[in-house]
């Protein structure tokens, strides 16, 4: 931009602008910019390839329904099944993290360091390889449908504890101290009292973490997945390699954006309206 | 035991190096008030609170309804059904309504039934001035309707005596008259009363005895009129001066007409 000093208020810069006539020309050419590269786009962008090889509408008439009845529903079940399992556990960890015993909340503290620090992958490979080359046979209830839970528990588990035990925190000292002065055990107004107020803390940001697991199901593919069982990512992968074109990618991406997008806007919502609600 | 509500002997409470509660003697007889009052920091708060352990005392002993509550194997949730507590702050159940609020520590501590449950919290809503405000949550209520909430959820469990911790200091003065006037029924119902407060004349009118705290001991204690009216010790004079005419003294003004937080 121009580096003109400023001067006083609405007095005339230095080139005999003033500051409004100098903004609009700033705008100006910023828009005619903006212009120019979306025009040489259009113009040297080989459209038909482009189409052909992202949005080729015979290869997206193939992709359906599977995609959806096998590939969306895989995803939505992993999901699904990693966020309550890692929520439970989340939900202990935080409570173990809260306690006053030592030894439950060393546990809880180095798996929570240990977890947030490894990334996502390394645990997919963990449960979808280790765990079945050290325990040849053993086979976790619902196959691979529980390897991804698993592996998407263990994943989430330390970030939700860490927001549960936030939340738990963020609950006024007085909620417990009332509750106790009613003659509720420890337990009791844990259970009745702050959980229900520290749940309410948490949804915005628990939501995030729905979003998170969403995309991270996708790992899933590490496990080693039969046919039946390939959630969006694997599902567009396979069919990419056997039509030898790129659409189904693309196809699986609007798929993931037609769950993340919403979703996280839901999470923004809960967020502002939260803040709002607390006087 | 016979007309003794609450025993206090030696109590002492110290914070890491900070005792704040140096040695302790006060007897409440069964339907007595007592008021305690005293400048901010003397330790009121901490006698109120070391009377239901919610303080743990670091010395003496603490006796309710004969109930050593400061003895090692003292049966903690059992006891605190007996006594009611109403805080500064009200500290009521956020996401519970006003009827939820005084229902559920008689469902789940008490195991009445829901309709009972529900019946003697509408009686006590009823009691402090709150019928037709049940399905009402705190955030809705005023200051002091959610101060009477408090004191109705403590008066369900039916408790022999009501700890009160500066009740109307977090209320706007145009609140404070009608939480007094539920405590002042409450004393002439009978109900045995420790109250820690700034409200100069609701303790000589309402209180049978005053205890004036300072530094952690008791620095004067008698007759609600004679504490008040014609204070025997020094420090209880400056003290009331302070407080009855905060503009003529030079000191702070403590607590005395904290703003609500809403
Ligand atoms: N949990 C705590 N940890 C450390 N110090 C504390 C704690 N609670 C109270 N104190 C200290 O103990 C002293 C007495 O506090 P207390 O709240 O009993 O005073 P108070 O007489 O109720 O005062 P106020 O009129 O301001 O309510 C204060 O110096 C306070 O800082
Ligand atoms: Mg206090």
């Amino acid at each position: 931009m121009t580096a003109s000093s400023e001067t006083g208020q609405g007095a005339p810069a230095a080139g005999g602008l003033t500051r409004r006539q100098r903004r609009r020309l700033i705008l100006g050419g910023e828009y005619a910019l903006f212009l120019g590269v979306i025009v040489a786009v259009a113009l040297l962008a080989d459209w038909e390839s482009l189409r052909v090889n992202f949005l080729n509408l015979d290869v997206v008439g193939d992709l359906f329904p599977e995609i959806i009845t096998v590939g969306l529903r895989n995803t939505v079940i992993y999901t699904v099944t990693g966020f309550v399992l890692g929520l439970v556990a989340g939900l202990v960890l935080a409570l173990m993290r809260l306690s006053s015993a030592g030894p439950y909340r060393w546990t809880a503290m180095i798996y929570i360091e240990v977890f947030r620090g490894l990334p996502a992958l390394l645990i997919f490979i963990f449960v979808g390889v280790g765990v079945p080359l050290a325990f040849p046979g053993t086979n976790l209830p619902g196959g691979v449908y529980g390897q991804a839970a698993l592996a998407l528990a263990l994943v989430s588990a330390a970030y939700m504890a860490e927001t549960i035990r936030a939340g738990i925190e963020a609950v006024p000292r007085g909620q417990m101290e009332a509750a106790r002065s009613l003659g509720m055990s420890r337990a009791r107004a844990m259970r009745t009292i702050i959980i229900p107020q520290a749940f309410r803390v948490v949804i915005p940001p628990l939501t995030n973490e729905l979003v998170l697991l969403f995309k991270d199901s996708s790992l899933a593919l590490f496990i080693g997945v039969s046919l039946n069982e390939r959630e969006l990512a694997k599902f567009g992968q396979d069919l990419a390699s056997e039509k030898g074109n790129t659409t189904p990618i693309v196809v699986a991406g609007l798929c993931y954006l037609l769950v993340t997008i919403p979703l996280g806007y839901l999470a923004r919502r809960l967020e502002t309206r939260q803040r709002r609600g607390q006087r | 035991m016979s007309g003794t509500a609450i025993e206090i002997e030696g109590l002492r409470k110290a914070f890491g190096a900070d005792e704040v509660l140096r040695g302790i003697d006060l007897t409440v007889r069964s339907g007595e008030v007592v008021c305690v009052i005293g400048p901010s920091g003397s330790g009121k708060s901490t006698l109120l609170r070391c009377v239901n352990l919610l303080e743990e005392p670091t010395g003496g002993t603490i006796r309710v309804n004969g109930d050593e509550i400061t003895h090692p194997d003292a049966n903690l949730d059992a006891i605190r059904i007996g006594i009611g507590m109403v805080f500064q702050q009200f500290n009521l159940f956020p996401h519970l309504t006003a009827l939820g609020n005084v229902t559920v520590a008689q469902r789940k501590v008490l195991r009445r039934d829901k309709d009972e449950a529900a019946r003697i919290a509408r009686e006590n809503l009823a009691r402090v001035g709150l019928a037709g405000r049940e399905d009402a949550y705190p955030a809705r209520l005023s200051g002091g309707q959610q101060q009477r909430v408090a004191i109705a959820r403590a008066l369900a469990m039916d408790p022999s005596v009501m700890l009160f911790d500066e009740p109307t200091s977090a209320l706007d003065p145009e609140l404070v008259g009608d939480v007094l006037a539920v405590m002042r029924t409450l004393a002439e119902d009978g109900m045995t009363m420790l109250v820690v407060t700034h409200e100069m004349s609701f303790a000589r009118e309402v209180a049978d005895r005053v205890i004036f705290l300072d530094g952690g001991v008791v620095v004067e204690e008698g007759p609600a009129a004679q504490v008040i009216s014609e204070p025997r010790q020094a420090r209880t004079r400056e003290f009331l001066a302070r407080v009855l005419d905060p503009a003529s003294a030079g000191a702070p003004a403590g607590t005395v007409g904290k703003e609500a937080p809403e």
